[in-house]
Protein backbone atom coordinates (compact mmCIF):
# COMPACT_ATOMS: atom_id res chain seq x y z
CA UNK A 1 0.00 0.00 0.00
CA UNK A 2 1.48 3.29 -1.08
CA UNK A 3 0.77 6.64 1.20
CA UNK A 4 0.89 10.44 -0.12
CA UNK A 5 1.25 12.65 2.82
CA UNK A 6 0.41 16.01 1.94
CA UNK A 7 2.77 18.52 4.18
CA UNK A 8 2.62 22.45 3.97
CA UNK A 9 4.76 25.15 5.41
CA UNK A 10 3.64 27.16 8.30
CA UNK A 11 4.49 29.97 10.10
CA UNK A 12 5.27 28.70 13.90
CA UNK A 13 2.41 28.55 16.02
CA UNK A 14 3.68 31.95 18.67
CA UNK A 15 4.61 34.09 15.31
CA UNK A 16 2.90 37.81 15.69
CA UNK A 17 1.63 38.22 12.61
CA UNK A 18 2.75 41.82 10.97
CA UNK A 19 1.77 43.10 7.59
CA UNK A 20 4.01 44.60 5.12
CA UNK A 21 3.36 46.75 1.46
CA UNK A 22 0.01 48.53 2.57
CA UNK A 23 -1.32 45.67 4.01
CA UNK A 24 -1.50 43.77 0.79
CA UNK A 25 1.39 40.97 2.01
CA UNK A 26 2.79 39.40 5.21
CA UNK A 27 5.76 39.84 6.82
CA UNK A 28 8.30 36.86 6.15
CA UNK A 29 11.17 38.34 8.18
CA UNK A 30 11.82 36.79 11.05
CA UNK A 31 9.41 34.17 10.86
CA UNK A 32 10.24 30.60 11.60
CA UNK A 33 8.59 28.05 9.44
CA UNK A 34 7.07 25.02 10.82
CA UNK A 35 5.47 21.85 9.48
CA UNK A 36 1.85 22.21 9.63
CA UNK A 37 0.93 20.64 13.14
CA UNK A 38 -2.15 18.86 11.94
CA UNK A 39 -0.09 17.27 8.79
CA UNK A 40 2.78 16.14 11.05
CA UNK A 41 1.01 15.03 14.52
CA UNK A 42 -1.21 13.50 13.19
CA UNK A 43 -1.57 12.73 9.17
CA UNK A 44 2.41 11.57 8.73
CA UNK A 45 2.51 10.05 12.01
CA UNK A 46 -0.31 7.64 11.30
CA UNK A 47 1.47 7.22 8.07
CA UNK A 48 4.13 6.11 9.44
CA UNK A 49 2.42 3.91 12.38
CA UNK A 50 0.62 1.95 9.04
CA UNK A 51 4.38 1.36 7.42
CA UNK A 52 5.54 0.31 11.48
CA UNK A 53 2.75 -2.35 11.39
CA UNK A 54 3.98 -3.44 7.91
CA UNK A 55 0.74 -2.66 6.57
CA UNK A 56 2.06 0.56 4.26
CA UNK A 57 4.65 -0.20 1.89
CA UNK A 58 6.12 3.14 1.07
CA UNK A 59 5.17 6.20 1.94
CA UNK A 60 5.82 9.60 0.04
CA UNK A 61 5.70 12.70 1.26
CA UNK A 62 4.61 16.03 -1.39
CA UNK A 63 4.88 19.41 -0.48
CA UNK A 64 4.14 22.91 -3.07
CA UNK A 65 6.50 25.46 -2.63
CA UNK A 66 10.08 26.93 -3.66
CA UNK A 67 13.21 26.06 -2.35
CA UNK A 68 12.71 27.62 1.24
CA UNK A 69 10.32 25.17 1.73
CA UNK A 70 13.23 22.27 1.53
CA UNK A 71 14.26 22.62 5.47
CA UNK A 72 10.55 21.75 6.61
CA UNK A 73 10.44 18.96 4.32
CA UNK A 74 13.65 17.72 5.40
CA UNK A 75 12.25 17.45 9.00
CA UNK A 76 9.52 15.95 7.53
CA UNK A 77 11.33 13.19 6.43
CA UNK A 78 13.23 12.81 9.47
CA UNK A 79 9.93 12.09 11.52
CA UNK A 80 9.65 9.03 8.58
CA UNK A 81 8.97 8.59 4.80
CA UNK A 82 10.73 6.93 1.94
CA UNK A 83 10.98 9.78 -0.04
CA UNK A 84 9.70 13.51 -0.84
CA UNK A 85 8.56 15.18 -3.64
CA UNK A 86 8.33 19.12 -3.79
CA UNK A 87 6.52 20.96 -7.05
CA UNK A 88 8.19 23.59 -7.74
CA UNK A 89 5.89 26.50 -7.60
CA UNK A 90 4.38 29.20 -5.32
CA UNK A 91 0.38 28.48 -5.30
CA UNK A 92 -1.58 31.31 -4.47
CA UNK A 93 -4.83 29.51 -3.16
CA UNK A 94 -5.80 25.71 -2.12
CA UNK A 95 -7.24 25.32 -5.97
CA UNK A 96 -3.89 25.43 -7.46
CA UNK A 97 -1.93 23.48 -5.09
CA UNK A 98 -4.35 20.70 -4.93
CA UNK A 99 -3.86 20.93 -8.90
CA UNK A 100 -0.53 20.09 -8.92
CA UNK A 101 -0.32 17.38 -6.49
CA UNK A 102 -3.32 15.91 -8.15
CA UNK A 103 -1.31 15.67 -11.10
CA UNK A 104 1.36 14.20 -9.57
CA UNK A 105 -0.10 11.64 -7.87
CA UNK A 106 -2.52 10.31 -10.75
CA UNK A 107 0.92 9.20 -12.44
CA UNK A 108 2.08 7.91 -9.21
CA UNK A 109 -1.37 5.95 -8.18
CA UNK A 110 -1.22 6.29 -4.17
CA UNK A 111 -3.93 3.78 -1.86
CA UNK A 112 -4.18 6.26 0.68
CA UNK A 113 -4.01 10.23 0.64
CA UNK A 114 -3.47 11.55 4.25
CA UNK A 115 -3.39 15.73 4.78
CA UNK A 116 -4.12 17.21 8.23
CA UNK A 117 -7.67 18.98 8.51
CA UNK A 118 -6.45 22.19 8.12
CA UNK A 119 -3.35 24.27 7.49
CA UNK A 120 -2.76 26.99 10.27
CA UNK A 121 -2.22 29.79 8.04
CA UNK A 122 -5.09 30.16 5.55
CA UNK A 123 -7.71 27.64 7.85
CA UNK A 124 -9.52 26.48 4.80
CA UNK A 125 -9.39 23.04 5.27
CA UNK A 126 -10.55 22.13 1.63
CA UNK A 127 -6.88 20.64 -0.15
CA UNK A 128 -8.06 17.45 0.66
CA UNK A 129 -11.66 17.37 -0.44
CA UNK A 130 -10.25 19.27 -3.23
CA UNK A 131 -8.14 16.17 -4.17
CA UNK A 132 -10.07 13.68 -3.44
CA UNK A 133 -12.32 15.62 -6.21
CA UNK A 134 -9.81 16.18 -8.81
CA UNK A 135 -8.73 12.58 -8.12
CA UNK A 136 -12.22 11.30 -8.48
CA UNK A 137 -11.80 9.33 -4.87
CA UNK A 138 -13.54 9.10 -1.96
CA UNK A 139 -13.24 11.22 0.95
CA UNK A 140 -13.34 10.81 5.00
CA UNK A 141 -12.95 14.27 6.23
CA UNK A 142 -11.90 15.00 10.01
CA UNK A 143 -10.50 11.35 10.78
CA UNK A 144 -9.67 10.60 14.40
CA UNK A 145 -8.58 7.07 13.88
CA UNK A 146 -7.52 5.14 10.94
CA UNK A 147 -7.32 1.38 10.50
CA UNK A 148 -6.68 -0.60 7.29
CA UNK A 149 -6.73 -4.34 6.41
CA UNK A 150 -6.62 -5.75 2.87
CA UNK A 151 -7.39 -2.59 1.10
CA UNK A 152 -10.77 -1.63 2.86
CA UNK A 153 -9.84 1.23 5.57
CA UNK A 154 -11.93 1.20 8.66
CA UNK A 155 -12.45 5.26 9.89
CA UNK A 156 -13.36 7.20 12.73
CA UNK A 157 -14.27 10.64 12.19
CA UNK A 158 -16.51 13.59 13.77
CA UNK A 159 -19.89 14.31 12.42
CA UNK A 160 -22.46 17.40 13.43
CA UNK A 161 -22.68 16.23 17.54
CA UNK A 162 -20.87 13.13 17.12
CA UNK A 163 -18.87 10.56 15.89
CA UNK A 164 -19.09 7.81 13.09
CA UNK A 165 -17.22 4.97 12.08
CA UNK A 166 -17.03 4.44 7.92
CA UNK A 167 -15.81 1.73 6.11
CA UNK A 168 -14.21 2.10 2.64
CA UNK A 169 -12.66 0.61 -0.19
CA UNK A 170 -9.34 2.11 -0.94
CA UNK A 171 -7.86 4.12 -2.96
CA UNK A 172 -9.31 7.23 -0.11
CA UNK A 173 -8.22 10.44 0.66
CA UNK A 174 -8.62 11.20 4.35
CA UNK A 175 -7.86 14.30 6.03
CA UNK A 176 -6.70 14.09 10.02
CA UNK A 177 -7.46 15.41 12.96
CA UNK A 178 -6.42 14.88 16.67
CA UNK A 179 -6.89 11.40 18.43
CA UNK A 180 -5.15 9.56 15.18
CA UNK A 181 -1.76 9.25 16.65
CA UNK A 182 0.85 10.75 19.33
CA UNK A 183 3.24 13.23 18.42
CA UNK A 184 6.61 12.25 17.97
CA UNK A 185 9.78 14.04 17.79
CA UNK A 186 12.62 13.70 15.44
CA UNK A 187 15.32 11.56 16.61
CA UNK A 188 19.07 11.28 15.62
CA UNK A 189 19.09 8.58 13.99
CA UNK A 190 16.05 9.87 11.82
CA UNK A 191 17.61 13.11 10.71
CA UNK A 192 20.41 11.26 9.65
CA UNK A 193 18.37 8.68 7.49
CA UNK A 194 16.39 11.80 6.31
CA UNK A 195 19.54 13.16 4.75
CA UNK A 196 20.15 10.36 2.35
CA UNK A 197 16.45 9.90 1.38
CA UNK A 198 15.19 11.26 -2.29
CA UNK A 199 14.03 14.65 -2.03
CA UNK A 200 12.74 15.20 -5.58
CA UNK A 201 12.01 18.85 -7.34
CA UNK A 202 8.82 18.12 -10.04
CA UNK A 203 7.92 21.00 -12.43
CA UNK A 204 4.36 22.21 -11.80
CA UNK A 205 1.36 21.48 -14.33
CA UNK A 206 -0.30 23.85 -16.04
CA UNK A 207 -3.13 25.22 -13.34
CA UNK A 208 -4.37 29.20 -12.42
CA UNK A 209 -5.48 29.90 -8.83
CA UNK A 210 -9.69 30.87 -8.82
CA UNK A 211 -8.97 33.33 -5.82
CA UNK A 212 -6.82 36.13 -5.08
CA UNK A 213 -6.05 37.83 -1.68
CA UNK A 214 -5.93 42.03 -2.11
CA UNK A 215 -5.41 42.95 1.26
CA UNK A 216 -5.00 42.06 4.90
CA UNK A 217 -5.91 43.54 8.24
CA UNK A 218 -5.46 43.09 11.57
CA UNK A 219 -7.66 42.48 14.59
CA UNK A 220 -8.99 45.62 16.22
CA UNK A 221 -6.97 45.62 19.92
CA UNK A 222 -9.47 44.69 22.37
CA UNK A 223 -11.28 47.04 24.04
CA UNK A 224 -9.98 46.94 27.56
CA UNK A 225 -10.80 44.87 30.21
CA UNK A 226 -12.91 44.92 33.36
CA UNK A 227 -11.92 43.87 36.77
CA UNK A 228 -14.53 42.44 38.99
CA UNK A 229 -13.75 41.22 42.17
CA UNK A 230 -14.42 37.51 42.79
CA UNK A 231 -16.72 38.34 45.50
CA UNK A 232 -18.83 39.96 43.29
CA UNK A 233 -19.93 37.49 40.75
CA UNK A 234 -23.50 38.93 40.71
CA UNK A 235 -21.74 41.86 39.04
CA UNK A 236 -20.46 39.92 36.64
CA UNK A 237 -24.07 38.16 35.67
CA UNK A 238 -25.09 41.25 35.34
CA UNK A 239 -22.56 43.32 32.93
CA UNK A 240 -22.86 39.85 30.80
CA UNK A 241 -26.60 40.20 30.41
CA UNK A 242 -27.12 44.21 30.08
CA UNK A 243 -23.54 44.98 28.62
CA UNK A 244 -22.35 41.82 26.46
CA UNK A 245 -25.42 40.82 26.04
CA UNK A 246 -24.38 37.11 25.70
CA UNK A 247 -27.25 35.77 28.49
CA UNK B 1 -29.77 32.65 -12.30
CA UNK B 2 -30.92 31.95 -8.43
CA UNK B 3 -28.34 31.41 -5.42
CA UNK B 4 -28.19 28.26 -3.87
CA UNK B 5 -27.43 27.72 -0.32
CA UNK B 6 -27.23 23.96 1.36
CA UNK B 7 -29.20 23.75 4.19
CA UNK B 8 -28.37 20.55 6.49
CA UNK B 9 -30.38 18.85 9.48
CA UNK B 10 -29.00 16.82 12.05
CA UNK B 11 -31.45 14.04 13.41
CA UNK B 12 -34.38 16.00 11.48
CA UNK B 13 -33.86 19.12 13.22
CA UNK B 14 -31.87 22.00 11.52
CA UNK B 15 -30.13 24.08 13.64
CA UNK B 16 -29.93 27.76 13.79
CA UNK B 17 -26.76 28.08 11.71
CA UNK B 18 -28.77 27.10 8.52
CA UNK B 19 -30.55 29.87 9.18
CA UNK B 20 -27.57 31.90 9.15
CA UNK B 21 -26.57 30.52 6.04
CA UNK B 22 -29.77 31.27 4.58
CA UNK B 23 -30.57 34.12 5.44
CA UNK B 24 -26.72 35.27 4.65
CA UNK B 25 -27.50 34.01 1.03
CA UNK B 26 -30.84 35.85 0.58
CA UNK B 27 -28.46 39.36 1.21
CA UNK B 28 -26.75 37.96 -1.48
CA UNK B 29 -28.87 36.81 -3.84
CA UNK B 30 -30.85 40.16 -3.58
CA UNK B 31 -27.56 42.03 -3.91
CA UNK B 32 -26.84 40.28 -7.10
CA UNK B 33 -30.86 40.74 -8.28
CA UNK B 34 -32.03 37.42 -8.00
CA UNK B 35 -33.70 34.70 -6.07
CA UNK B 36 -32.68 32.09 -3.18
CA UNK B 37 -33.08 28.60 -3.38
CA UNK B 38 -32.13 26.42 -0.52
CA UNK B 39 -31.55 22.53 -1.08
CA UNK B 40 -32.40 20.14 1.36
CA UNK B 41 -30.77 16.72 1.68
CA UNK B 42 -32.63 13.50 2.88
CA UNK B 43 -35.52 13.26 5.12
CA UNK B 44 -37.30 16.57 6.10
CA UNK B 45 -41.16 17.21 6.91
CA UNK B 46 -42.46 20.35 4.62
CA UNK B 47 -43.42 22.24 7.17
CA UNK B 48 -39.84 23.06 8.16
CA UNK B 49 -38.67 23.28 4.61
CA UNK B 50 -41.39 25.72 4.14
CA UNK B 51 -40.79 27.97 7.25
CA UNK B 52 -36.80 28.16 5.57
CA UNK B 53 -38.91 30.88 3.66
CA UNK B 54 -38.74 32.78 6.88
CA UNK B 55 -35.51 33.72 6.33
CA UNK B 56 -35.85 34.90 2.83
CA UNK B 57 -35.48 31.12 0.52
CA UNK B 58 -38.04 31.47 -2.36
CA UNK B 59 -37.72 27.95 -3.03
CA UNK B 60 -36.56 24.74 -1.51
CA UNK B 61 -35.18 21.83 -4.22
CA UNK B 62 -36.18 18.53 -1.80
CA UNK B 63 -34.39 15.79 -2.80
CA UNK B 64 -35.62 13.31 -0.84
CA UNK B 65 -32.78 9.83 -0.94
CA UNK B 66 -33.01 8.93 2.99
CA UNK B 67 -29.47 7.49 1.91
CA UNK B 68 -28.80 11.43 2.31
CA UNK B 69 -29.21 11.33 5.86
CA UNK B 70 -26.01 10.65 6.53
CA UNK B 71 -22.77 12.75 4.89
CA UNK B 72 -21.79 11.26 1.68
CA UNK B 73 -18.73 13.67 -0.29
CA UNK B 74 -19.87 12.45 -3.68
CA UNK B 75 -23.95 12.36 -2.91
CA UNK B 76 -23.65 15.59 -1.90
CA UNK B 77 -21.61 16.81 -4.32
CA UNK B 78 -23.72 15.36 -6.69
CA UNK B 79 -27.08 16.61 -5.33
CA UNK B 80 -25.93 19.89 -4.91
CA UNK B 81 -24.35 19.95 -8.67
CA UNK B 82 -27.90 19.21 -10.00
CA UNK B 83 -29.42 21.90 -8.14
CA UNK B 84 -26.89 24.56 -9.47
CA UNK B 85 -27.45 23.33 -12.85
CA UNK B 86 -31.62 23.10 -12.52
CA UNK B 87 -31.58 27.03 -10.99
CA UNK B 88 -28.36 27.94 -13.38
CA UNK B 89 -26.61 29.15 -10.26
CA UNK B 90 -23.48 30.92 -10.21
CA UNK B 91 -22.98 31.01 -6.43
CA UNK B 92 -23.35 28.29 -4.42
CA UNK B 93 -23.24 28.73 -0.29
CA UNK B 94 -22.36 26.16 2.46
CA UNK B 95 -21.61 26.44 5.96
CA UNK B 96 -18.08 26.44 7.15
CA UNK B 97 -18.68 23.17 8.78
CA UNK B 98 -18.24 19.70 8.77
CA UNK B 99 -20.95 18.64 5.67
CA UNK B 100 -19.99 22.28 4.01
CA UNK B 101 -16.27 21.05 4.21
CA UNK B 102 -16.84 18.19 2.75
CA UNK B 103 -18.62 18.59 0.04
CA UNK B 104 -18.31 21.97 -1.33
CA UNK B 105 -14.60 22.26 -2.16
CA UNK B 106 -15.64 19.02 -4.30
CA UNK B 107 -18.24 21.10 -6.22
CA UNK B 108 -16.12 24.24 -6.55
CA UNK B 109 -13.58 21.60 -8.04
CA UNK B 110 -16.23 20.27 -10.78
CA UNK B 111 -17.49 23.63 -11.43
CA UNK B 112 -13.77 25.11 -11.46
CA UNK B 113 -15.49 27.91 -9.12
CA UNK B 114 -13.03 29.96 -6.62
CA UNK B 115 -14.10 29.57 -3.41
CA UNK B 116 -14.32 31.20 0.22
CA UNK B 117 -13.84 28.83 3.03
CA UNK B 118 -14.98 30.87 6.47
CA UNK B 119 -16.24 33.83 5.40
CA UNK B 120 -17.30 36.52 7.38
CA UNK B 121 -19.02 39.08 5.10
CA UNK B 122 -20.94 39.60 2.66
CA UNK B 123 -19.22 40.01 -0.88
CA UNK B 124 -18.24 43.18 -1.99
CA UNK B 125 -19.16 43.42 -5.81
CA UNK B 126 -16.95 46.77 -6.06
CA UNK B 127 -13.52 45.81 -6.95
CA UNK B 128 -15.00 41.80 -7.90
CA UNK B 129 -16.17 39.52 -5.56
CA UNK B 130 -14.29 40.20 -2.23
CA UNK B 131 -14.92 38.28 0.95
CA UNK B 132 -13.57 38.63 4.14
CA UNK B 133 -12.42 35.91 6.06
CA UNK B 134 -10.00 35.09 8.92
CA UNK B 135 -6.58 34.07 8.71
CA UNK B 136 -3.44 32.92 10.71
CA UNK B 137 -6.34 31.21 13.50
CA UNK B 138 -7.71 34.62 13.77
CA UNK B 139 -4.61 36.84 14.44
CA UNK B 140 -5.28 38.61 11.34
CA UNK B 141 -8.19 38.30 8.54
CA UNK B 142 -7.68 38.59 4.76
CA UNK B 143 -10.20 40.11 1.86
CA UNK B 144 -10.39 36.78 -0.96
CA UNK B 145 -11.29 38.18 -4.49
CA UNK B 146 -13.01 35.17 -6.05
CA UNK B 147 -11.85 35.60 -9.87
CA UNK B 148 -14.04 32.33 -11.56
CA UNK B 149 -17.66 33.03 -13.18
CA UNK B 150 -18.74 30.44 -10.81
CA UNK B 151 -18.01 31.32 -6.98
CA UNK B 152 -18.70 28.75 -3.57
CA UNK B 153 -18.72 30.34 -0.35
CA UNK B 154 -18.39 28.66 2.96
CA UNK B 155 -20.04 30.80 5.76
CA UNK B 156 -18.76 30.28 9.09
CA UNK B 157 -21.06 29.83 11.72
CA UNK B 158 -22.25 32.17 14.27
CA UNK B 159 -20.90 35.39 12.56
CA UNK B 160 -24.00 36.23 10.98
CA UNK B 161 -27.33 37.10 12.72
CA UNK B 162 -30.57 34.93 11.42
CA UNK B 163 -33.59 36.87 12.42
CA UNK B 164 -36.76 35.04 11.42
CA UNK B 165 -39.64 37.09 9.66
CA UNK B 166 -42.58 36.11 7.55
CA UNK B 167 -42.51 34.27 4.82
CA UNK B 168 -42.99 30.51 3.22
CA UNK B 169 -40.98 28.59 0.62
CA UNK B 170 -42.03 26.69 -2.16
CA UNK B 171 -41.08 23.19 -1.82
CA UNK B 172 -40.47 21.25 -5.13
CA UNK B 173 -38.72 17.68 -5.15
CA UNK B 174 -35.80 16.89 -7.06
CA UNK B 175 -34.64 13.69 -8.40
CA UNK B 176 -31.03 12.78 -9.17
CA UNK B 177 -29.93 9.49 -10.03
CA UNK B 178 -27.21 7.94 -7.81
CA UNK B 179 -25.29 5.04 -8.26
CA UNK B 180 -23.18 2.78 -5.99
CA UNK B 181 -19.74 4.98 -6.05
CA UNK B 182 -21.95 7.95 -4.51
CA UNK B 183 -22.27 6.18 -1.94
CA UNK B 184 -18.77 4.44 -1.37
CA UNK B 185 -18.08 5.06 2.04
CA UNK B 186 -20.62 2.79 4.28
CA UNK B 187 -21.31 4.11 7.72
CA UNK B 188 -21.04 1.00 10.30
CA UNK B 189 -22.13 2.88 13.19
CA UNK B 190 -23.01 6.24 15.05
CA UNK B 191 -21.51 7.41 18.38
CA UNK B 192 -24.03 11.02 19.16
CA UNK B 193 -22.68 12.58 21.77
CA UNK B 194 -26.35 13.24 23.24
CA UNK B 195 -27.40 15.76 25.69
CA UNK B 196 -24.84 17.62 25.36
CA UNK B 197 -24.09 20.92 23.39
CA UNK B 198 -21.94 20.36 20.48
CA UNK B 199 -19.06 22.67 21.01
CA UNK B 200 -18.34 23.86 17.42
CA UNK B 201 -21.62 25.53 17.37
CA UNK B 202 -21.95 26.33 20.88
CA UNK B 203 -23.22 29.59 21.83
CA UNK B 204 -21.79 29.45 25.24
CA UNK B 205 -18.73 27.85 26.42
CA UNK B 206 -16.86 26.98 29.59
CA UNK B 207 -13.18 25.65 29.34
CA UNK B 208 -10.53 24.85 32.15
CA UNK B 209 -6.97 24.27 31.82
CA UNK B 210 -4.67 23.34 34.23
CA UNK B 211 -5.20 25.35 36.80
CA UNK B 212 -8.09 23.17 37.48
CA UNK B 213 -5.65 20.83 39.33
CA UNK B 214 -7.48 17.48 37.77
CA UNK B 215 -10.23 16.08 36.74
CA UNK B 216 -11.97 15.29 39.96
CA UNK B 217 -12.48 19.16 40.31
CA UNK B 218 -14.16 19.39 36.90
CA UNK B 219 -17.65 18.81 38.92
CA UNK B 220 -18.07 22.50 39.55
CA UNK B 221 -17.50 23.53 36.53
CA UNK B 222 -19.74 21.30 34.31
CA UNK B 223 -22.22 22.84 37.17
CA UNK B 224 -21.94 26.42 35.98
CA UNK B 225 -21.74 25.06 32.14
CA UNK B 226 -25.42 22.99 33.02
CA UNK B 227 -26.55 26.14 34.86
CA UNK B 228 -25.87 28.05 31.43
CA UNK B 229 -27.14 25.34 28.97
CA UNK B 230 -22.81 25.94 27.77
CA UNK B 231 -20.73 23.23 26.33
CA UNK B 232 -17.41 22.76 28.20
CA UNK B 233 -14.22 22.91 26.39
CA UNK B 234 -10.12 22.75 27.99
CA UNK B 235 -6.78 23.47 26.98
CA UNK B 236 -4.52 21.11 25.35
CA UNK B 237 -2.41 19.71 28.20
CA UNK B 238 -6.06 19.40 29.85
CA UNK B 239 -6.95 16.51 27.21
CA UNK B 240 -2.87 15.88 26.93
CA UNK B 241 -3.50 13.94 30.45
CA UNK B 242 -6.82 12.56 29.31
CA UNK B 243 -8.51 14.84 32.21
CA UNK B 244 -11.01 15.56 29.38
CA UNK B 245 -11.70 13.85 26.36
CA UNK B 246 -9.66 14.67 22.84
CA UNK B 247 -12.82 16.65 21.30
CA UNK B 248 -12.88 19.39 24.05
CA UNK B 249 -9.36 20.48 23.07
CA UNK B 250 -9.33 23.98 21.82
CA UNK B 251 -6.42 25.76 20.08
CA UNK B 252 -4.03 25.72 17.49
CA UNK B 253 -3.95 21.47 17.46
CA UNK B 254 -7.83 21.49 18.57
CA UNK B 255 -10.81 23.09 18.02
CA UNK B 256 -11.92 26.59 16.97
CA UNK B 257 -14.73 27.86 18.56
CA UNK B 258 -16.46 31.36 18.18
CA UNK B 259 -19.12 31.58 21.02
CA UNK B 260 -20.73 34.75 22.11
CA UNK B 261 -19.69 33.68 25.92
CA UNK B 262 -16.18 31.80 26.48
CA UNK B 263 -15.27 31.70 30.15
CA UNK B 264 -11.26 30.32 30.64
CA UNK B 265 -10.69 29.05 34.11
CA UNK B 266 -7.33 28.19 35.16
CA UNK B 267 -5.87 28.06 31.52
CA UNK B 268 -3.00 30.88 31.30
CA UNK B 269 -3.64 32.35 27.68
CA UNK B 270 -0.94 31.02 25.35
CA UNK B 271 -1.09 32.45 21.75
CA UNK B 272 -1.86 28.35 20.46
CA UNK B 273 -4.45 28.65 22.80
CA UNK B 274 -5.82 31.81 22.18
CA UNK B 275 -5.95 31.01 18.12
CA UNK B 276 -8.54 28.48 19.17
CA UNK B 277 -10.99 31.05 20.95
CA UNK B 278 -10.11 34.54 19.56
CA UNK B 279 -13.09 34.53 17.40
CA UNK B 280 -15.33 34.65 20.80
CA UNK B 281 -17.36 37.90 21.24
CA UNK B 282 -16.81 38.06 25.08
CA UNK B 283 -14.03 36.49 27.13
CA UNK B 284 -13.99 36.51 30.68
CA UNK B 285 -10.92 35.08 32.34
CA UNK B 286 -10.82 33.44 35.77
CA UNK B 287 -7.18 33.05 37.11
CA UNK B 288 -5.57 33.63 40.12
CA UNK B 289 -2.34 34.74 39.02
CA UNK B 290 -2.93 38.35 38.09
CA UNK B 291 0.00 38.86 35.35
CA UNK B 292 -1.78 35.54 33.38
CA UNK B 293 -1.53 36.66 29.93
CA UNK B 294 -4.78 35.13 29.28
CA UNK B 295 -6.21 38.79 30.56
CA UNK B 296 -4.75 40.68 27.69
CA UNK B 297 -7.37 38.89 25.77
CA UNK B 298 -10.45 39.06 28.04
CA UNK B 299 -13.32 41.45 28.03
CA UNK B 300 -13.83 40.79 31.57
CA UNK B 301 -11.19 39.75 34.68
CA UNK B 302 -11.16 37.76 38.11
CA UNK B 303 -8.42 37.20 39.82
CA UNK B 304 -9.77 34.59 41.77
CA UNK B 305 -9.05 30.88 43.13
CA UNK B 306 -11.38 29.43 40.40
CA UNK B 307 -12.04 26.39 43.49
CA UNK B 308 -13.97 29.04 44.68
CA UNK B 309 -15.06 31.82 41.98
CA UNK B 310 -17.10 28.68 40.24
CA UNK B 311 -19.63 27.72 43.16
CA UNK B 312 -20.29 31.70 43.23
CA UNK B 313 -20.63 32.12 39.70
CA UNK B 314 -23.18 29.17 39.11
CA UNK B 315 -25.45 30.40 42.15
CA UNK B 316 -25.17 33.98 40.46
CA UNK B 317 -26.27 32.41 37.42
CA UNK B 318 -28.82 30.46 38.94
CA UNK B 319 -30.08 33.50 40.95
CA UNK B 320 -30.26 35.55 37.57
CA UNK B 321 -32.20 32.94 35.86
CA UNK B 322 -34.86 32.61 38.59
CA UNK B 323 -35.48 36.57 38.44
CA UNK B 324 -35.26 36.65 34.59
CA UNK B 325 -37.86 33.67 34.28
C1 LIG C 1 2.90 23.64 18.48
C2 LIG C 1 2.08 23.85 19.70
C3 LIG C 1 0.70 23.72 19.63
C4 LIG C 1 -0.11 23.90 20.75
N1 LIG C 1 -1.46 23.80 20.63
C5 LIG C 1 -2.25 24.08 21.70
C6 LIG C 1 -3.68 24.05 21.59
O1 LIG C 1 -4.24 23.74 20.55
N2 LIG C 1 -4.41 24.35 22.69
C7 LIG C 1 -3.85 24.68 23.89
O2 LIG C 1 -4.59 24.95 24.84
N3 LIG C 1 -2.51 24.67 24.03
C8 LIG C 1 -1.71 24.39 22.97
N4 LIG C 1 -0.35 24.40 23.13
C9 LIG C 1 0.20 24.55 24.50
C10 LIG C 1 0.24 25.99 24.99
O3 LIG C 1 1.44 26.58 24.57
C11 LIG C 1 0.16 26.02 26.52
O4 LIG C 1 1.21 25.26 27.05
C12 LIG C 1 -1.15 25.50 27.10
O5 LIG C 1 -2.25 26.14 26.47
C13 LIG C 1 -1.21 25.74 28.59
O6 LIG C 1 -2.37 25.16 29.13
P1 LIG C 1 -2.99 25.74 30.47
O7 LIG C 1 -3.25 27.17 30.32
O8 LIG C 1 -4.14 24.85 30.81
O9 LIG C 1 -1.87 25.44 31.54
P2 LIG C 1 -0.79 26.42 32.24
O10 LIG C 1 -0.04 27.20 31.24
O11 LIG C 1 -0.09 25.56 33.17
O12 LIG C 1 -1.70 27.45 33.01
C14 LIG C 1 -2.47 27.16 34.11
C15 LIG C 1 -3.08 28.47 34.60
O13 LIG C 1 -3.95 28.21 35.68
C16 LIG C 1 -3.78 29.21 36.67
N5 LIG C 1 -4.18 28.63 37.94
C17 LIG C 1 -3.53 27.71 38.71
N6 LIG C 1 -4.25 27.39 39.79
C18 LIG C 1 -5.38 28.10 39.71
C19 LIG C 1 -6.52 28.20 40.56
N7 LIG C 1 -6.65 27.48 41.68
N8 LIG C 1 -7.50 29.04 40.19
C20 LIG C 1 -7.41 29.78 39.06
N9 LIG C 1 -6.34 29.71 38.22
C21 LIG C 1 -5.35 28.88 38.55
C22 LIG C 1 -2.33 29.59 36.59
O14 LIG C 1 -2.14 30.89 37.08
C23 LIG C 1 -2.05 29.48 35.10
O15 LIG C 1 -2.30 30.72 34.43
C24 LIG C 1 0.48 24.21 22.00
C25 LIG C 1 1.87 24.34 22.09
C26 LIG C 1 2.66 24.17 20.96
C27 LIG C 1 4.15 24.34 21.11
Amino acid sequence: MKILVCISQVPDTSTKIVLKNNDTSVNGDGVTYIINPYDEWYALVRAIELKEKGIASDIHLITVGKANVEPVIRKALSLGGDEAIRIDADSNDAYETAGYIAAYAAQVGYDLILCGKESIDYNNGITGTMLAGMLDMDYIGFATDIQVEAGVAVVKREVEGGEETDQCNLPLVISCQKGIAEARIPNMRGIMAARTRPLKVVEPSKIAALTAILSYELPPAKAGIKMISPDDMDQLVDLLHTEARVI
Amino acid sequence: MSVIVLVEHTGGIIKKKNFEAVQYAAQIAKKTATTLTAVVLGNATNAEMEGLGAYGAQKVLHVADTRLNDLHARAYCKALLAAAEKEKSKIIITLHDISGRTVAPRVAVQLKAGIVAGALSIPDLEKGFVIKKAVFSGKAFAYVNILSDVKVIMLMPNAFPAVKAEGKAVVEQLAVSFDEKDFGVKVKSIDKVTGEVSLADAELVVSGGRGMKGPENWGILEDLAKELGAATACSRPVADSHWRPHHEHVGQTGGTVRPNLYIAVGISGAIQHLAGVNGSKTIVVINKDPEAPFFKAANYGIVGDAMEVLPRLTAAVRKFKEQHK
